[in-house]
């Protein structure tokens, strides 16, 4: 392993290879320390959404960050375009979150009531609709769809498009991508971080970690702090079919290959080799009541995932005290907030420094020490 | 008709009516345990004894005295107190013996004290430029139609590639009277000289004499070129020619049919998704689950049985499967194990069966030129991924299979890296310098082959299910 | 392609290819049935539209995928064909209607 480089970025995954990506189009000389071909990877088990709605109950300025990141998409998916000629399928024309029978319905309109009623929090458009008003944007829906609630800044994009556009990328930066380095210990010394890795020492003026739930264990070795709170979600995807979903919703989305993927599930569980059907089927019932057609497709594939979730459920951005230079960047979104990471926290640790009034709020001395909150970041 | 299972708990359940499925079944039903088989296809008979039950095709002659070995399985198997379900295609098996089964569209959920997983093999993938084109088929599917349907080829055919199977199929088409226009052999020269210290071995097996006649029975009637180097098959939208390099010379023939076989493979979908450890087998170039002497492997409970286990062909296969449910009978109801021909006696059977494999392993071991191909030839067929996006994507950091994936696509469509799975781990491995091994494979999943959404929501749910799911 | 050999007495089927009346035979497969009617019975891919036939007739490589009585993507060579069966030969991707 070779040089020495501006920043080390921990975690190649879709969140640290948007920010290594977007260091690279400011010019920084980067590495991406990765791990290999069997780990948990949220990048690829993810639903690909880029979402608005719901997200940030609980502290509004995770609201304001979403829908920032919403309004960079465009930018970013024509950035990579541009670059690597891959198109990464952003689609941003509303989406939905549906409700099957009055219950649902009773609940989605007390969560909408309770984001509008959160003082300091973007305006984002969040309404509900009644099964006749939905039925107008989505005609196939089944007689149990009660109503839902739509938001127009909501969207989807092709996420495993966006990684290899990210990964195409890098090539073109100048970055270096190196799998199969899990760095195993980080230390400082003349003004630079070392990073151990089975293949080598790596030595860098800034690191980045963006392992996911593995900053939990890297944070602490520079005097940072990222309490984790992983959970296993499920994902069931179909054979591909003729386009019938112009809009994603929360748990289903037609790809603009064709496939249907239906999610997803939350559970303590933390083993991703291990599928639970009886979670599939809640899944693929509540699809086939929301879109009776479904119900003859053939689904092809179903996977688990490990969801990156800090503790709180909202996204965590701290440069060390103990250690300056070294960043800690961890949350849930990483498709929705991939546009952030690359132009404004890319930007922010070439500087130098996290700006409060973007990213203040992200602080994990949120914590205090002790985690966990009833909120909803996710 | 569709039939569901009788009982929801088995002593054994044997996955794939084969020759090693058949034995199995046989065997453990007539110890006394509960045991159900069950298979996908129509009839029993796997590959090998493909429609058995009921082939069009009586001149017994035609097919070969081997083929008519599995109607005593068969007979033997219904004779037994086996449960036998058709048509059942098993979607999922975890560890704890739980087993997913489609059957008539709806699926039925069955426990199990041991499994025995003898779903067999399939052909190697043969990855040469044009073999997705419509006429170019498997040997092994023009197989299917003549044992199942009495079908020979009828337009200008030429059979490519190597093995026993090849010259198999070859002989029982000239018999039904179908049409051979050329064989191409693609053997290695400098195999035969790999080959020639298990000479002795093999001369002593029933596979010489055999093989031998076969091929001069061919050889009479067909012409066969030899040394065969490179092979393409062209045409817009349909097979209109084969052209191949042999001795130095490019020939191109015109050709409605080719037909490829380059040995076969096991098929290891259902145990690698069931967590079973694989390993990569240097000499038959594929992946082996990792057994014991009695077939288990490193999942408790899970025997592999036939060539799902290492290609044995099927006078072994039928032997592991005694084995196998001879090590159940062992474990489950050791008294009834008396009954049964002790297992020195099976091994002794096995290593008869197997006497000459490793010569035909090292005399058909496929060269490199036609396992690993370059530029846009198709390497996924299901979603249409070429030799060179896989080289692509190496070259901006996929690792192993799974990276690739998520670059690619590549083994996500309907046949789960069936055909492309072993082509995409060795490419891998030659463009990185690494092992096949150290490469690696997709990690498969549940459901192995595909279920409607329908069935799948049909599965029993409980109230901690729907919260894991519905959560506002 | 493929033509049937004169020893096959099995009883005739009548199954439709878009349509088409086509004497099959019982015991075929819908793959066999349709490789031996003569019929051009390409599908094509629904990733790029590309041409294909059956190709494992096995039930691994799913490029026997076809419509059979209005149900898509079924496997062609592990289901038998029955008297007034109604295939389809499926264009691109499986259309699921409403």
């Amino acid at each position: 392993m070779s040089g020495e480089y501006d920043v080390a970025v921990v975690g190649g995954g879709l969140l640290g290879s948007a920010i290594a990506w977007g260091l690279g189009r400011l010019g920084k000389k980067v590495a991406v320390l990765d791990e290999g071909d069997i780990t948990r990877r949220a990048s690829r088990a993810n639903f690909a959404l880029v979402w608005v709605q719901s997200k940030g109950l609980g502290m509004p300025a995770y609201t304001v960050w979403t829908v920032q990141a919403s309004q960079a998409w465009g930018r970013l998916a024509s950035e990579l375009k541009q670059q690597t000629g891959l198109d990464v399928s952003l689609q941003q024309n509303g989406g939905f979150h549906l409700t099957l029978g009055e219950e649902e319905f009773g609940q989605r309109t007390e969560l909408v009531k309770r984001m509008h009623n959160q003082v300091g929090a973007a305006d984002y458009k969040m309404e509900m609709l009644s099964a006749s008003q939905v039925k107008k944007s989505l005609p196939l829906i089944g007689p149990e769809v009660s109503g839902g609630s739509y938001c127009p800044l909501d969207g989807h994009v092709n996420s495993l498009r966006t990684f290899r556009a990210f990964h195409t990328g890098f090539k073109a930066f100048g970055i270096d991508y190196l799998p199969e380095r899990p760095v195993s210990a980080i230390g400082k010394s003349g003004g630079e971080f070392h990073l151990t890795t089975p293949k080598g020492e790596l030595r860098a003026a800034k690191i980045v970690l963006a392992a996911g739930n593995a900053n939990q264990t890297l944070a602490p070795m520079v005097g940072l702090y990222a309490p984790m709170g992983p959970t296993r979600g499920q994902i069931v995807v179909t054979e591909r079919t003729m386009p019938f979903l112009p809009h994603p919703l929360t748990t289903i989305r037609q790809t603009d290959e064709g496939t249907v993927m239906i999610g997803d599930s939350k559970e303590d569980e933390l083993d991703d080799r291990a599928l639970k059907h009886s979670i599939s089927a809640v899944m693929t019932d509540r699809a086939q009541r929301m879109f009776p057609h479904l119900s003859r497709l053939n689904v092809v594939r179903s996977w688990a995932g490990i969801r990156v979730m800090p503790q709180d459920g909202f996204p965590i951005y701290d440069q060390s005290e103990t250690h300056p230079g070294a960043f800690v960047a961890c949350c849930h979104s990483g498709v929705t907030l991939a546009s952030n990471h690359a132009f404004e926290i890319a930007r922010m640790v070439a500087q130098g420094v996290l700006e409060p009034e973007l990213v203040g709020a992200f602080s994990a001395s949120r914590f205090g020490g002790a985690g966990a909150a009833n909120s909803s970041g996710y | 008709m569709t039939v569901a299972p009788r009982r929801e708990d088995y002593d054994v359940v044997v996955i794939g009516a084969g020759p090693a499925g058949l034995a199995a079944a046989a065997t453990s039903a007539e110890a006394g345990l509960t045991t159900l088989l069950l298979d996908e296809n129509i009839g029993p008979g796997g590959q090998v004894f493909r429609a058995i039950s009921s082939t069009p095709v009586t001149d017994r002659n035609q097919l070969g005295a081997d083929y008519w070995v599995g109607a005593d399985l068969v007979q033997s198997l219904r004779a037994s107190s086996a449960e036998v379900i058709p048509r059942a295609t098993v979607w999922s098996l975890d560890r704890n013996l739980d087993i997913a089964v489609s059957i008539g569209g709806a699926s039925a959920f069955v426990k199990a004290k041991r499994v025995i997983l003898a779903t067999g093999a399939l052909e190697r993938p043969f990855p040469i430029p044009g073999w997705t084109l419509p006429g170019v088929m498997t040997a092994g599917a023009a197989q299917t139609m003549l044992k199942s349907s009495a079908l020979v080829p009828d337009g200008r055919t030429v059979i490519a590639g190597q093995g026993p199977l090849l010259w198999l199929l070859a002989a029982q088409i000239l018999r039904l009277g179908g049409r051979i226009d050329r064989i191409l052999d693609t053997t290695e020269r400098g195999n035969y000289l790999a080959a020639l210290p298990h000479a002795f071995a093999f001369l002593t097996s029933p596979y010489f004499a055999k093989g031998l006649s076969m091929m001069r029975e061919v050889k009479a009637k067909v012409q066969v070129v030899s040394g065969v180097a490179e092979l393409a098959a062209a045409g817009d939208g349909q097979l209109a020619s084969v052209s191949y390099v042999a001795g130095g010379r490019r020939e191109t023939i015109p050709a409605d049919l080719l037909l490829l076989h380059q040995g076969v493979v096991p098929n290891v979908n259902l145990a690698m998704s069931a967590g079973v450890e694989h390993r990569w087998d240097d000499l038959q170039l594929c992946w082996s689950p990792v057994l014991d002497a009695s077939g288990n492997s490193s999942v408790a409970g899970i025997a592999i049985a036939g060539d799902g286990a290492g290609i044995g062909g099927a006078n072994a296969a039928v032997v592991r499967g005694r084995i196998a449910a001879r090590a159940a009978v062992d474990a489950l109801a050791p008294a009834a194990a008396a009954r049964l021909p002790a297992m020195a006696t099976l091994r002794a059977d096995l290593a008869k069966a197997e006497r000459g494999r490793l010569f035909l392993d090292t005399l058909f071991r496929p060269a490199p030129q036609f396992r690993i191909p370059s530029g846009d030839t198709i390497v996924c067929r299901c979603e249409e991924v070429t030799a060179k996006d896989v080289l692509d994507s190496v070259a901006i950091g996929a690792t192993g299979p799974n990276q690739l994936k998520a670059y690619r696509r590549t083994g996500m469509g309907p046949c789960q890296g069936r055909l492309c799975g072993l082509t995409v781990t060795e490419l891998m491995a030659q463009a990185r310098g690494k092992s096949p091994q150290e490469i690696g494979y997709y990690r498969l999943r549940a459901p192995v082959k595909p279920i409607t959404l329908a069935e799948l929501a049909a599965v029993p749910k409980s109230e901690a299910d729907v919260k894991a799911v519905v959560r506002g | 392609m493929f033509r049937r050999s004169e020893q096959d007495k099995r009883p005739q089927v009548q199954i439709f290819i878009d349509g088409v009346a086509v004497a099959a035979r019982q015991g075929d497969t819908v793959s066999a049935a349709l490789l031996a009617s003569g019929v051009d019975v390409r599908r094509s891919t629904a990733v790029s539209g590309a041409p294909r036939l059956p190709y494992c007739m096995m039930g691994v490589c799913f490029d026997c995928l076809i419509t059979i009585d209005g149900v898509g993507n079924r496997q062609g060579c592990l289901v038998p064909v029955a008297e007034g069966m109604q295939i389809e030969i499926q264009k691109g991707k499986r259309e699921i209607g409403q």
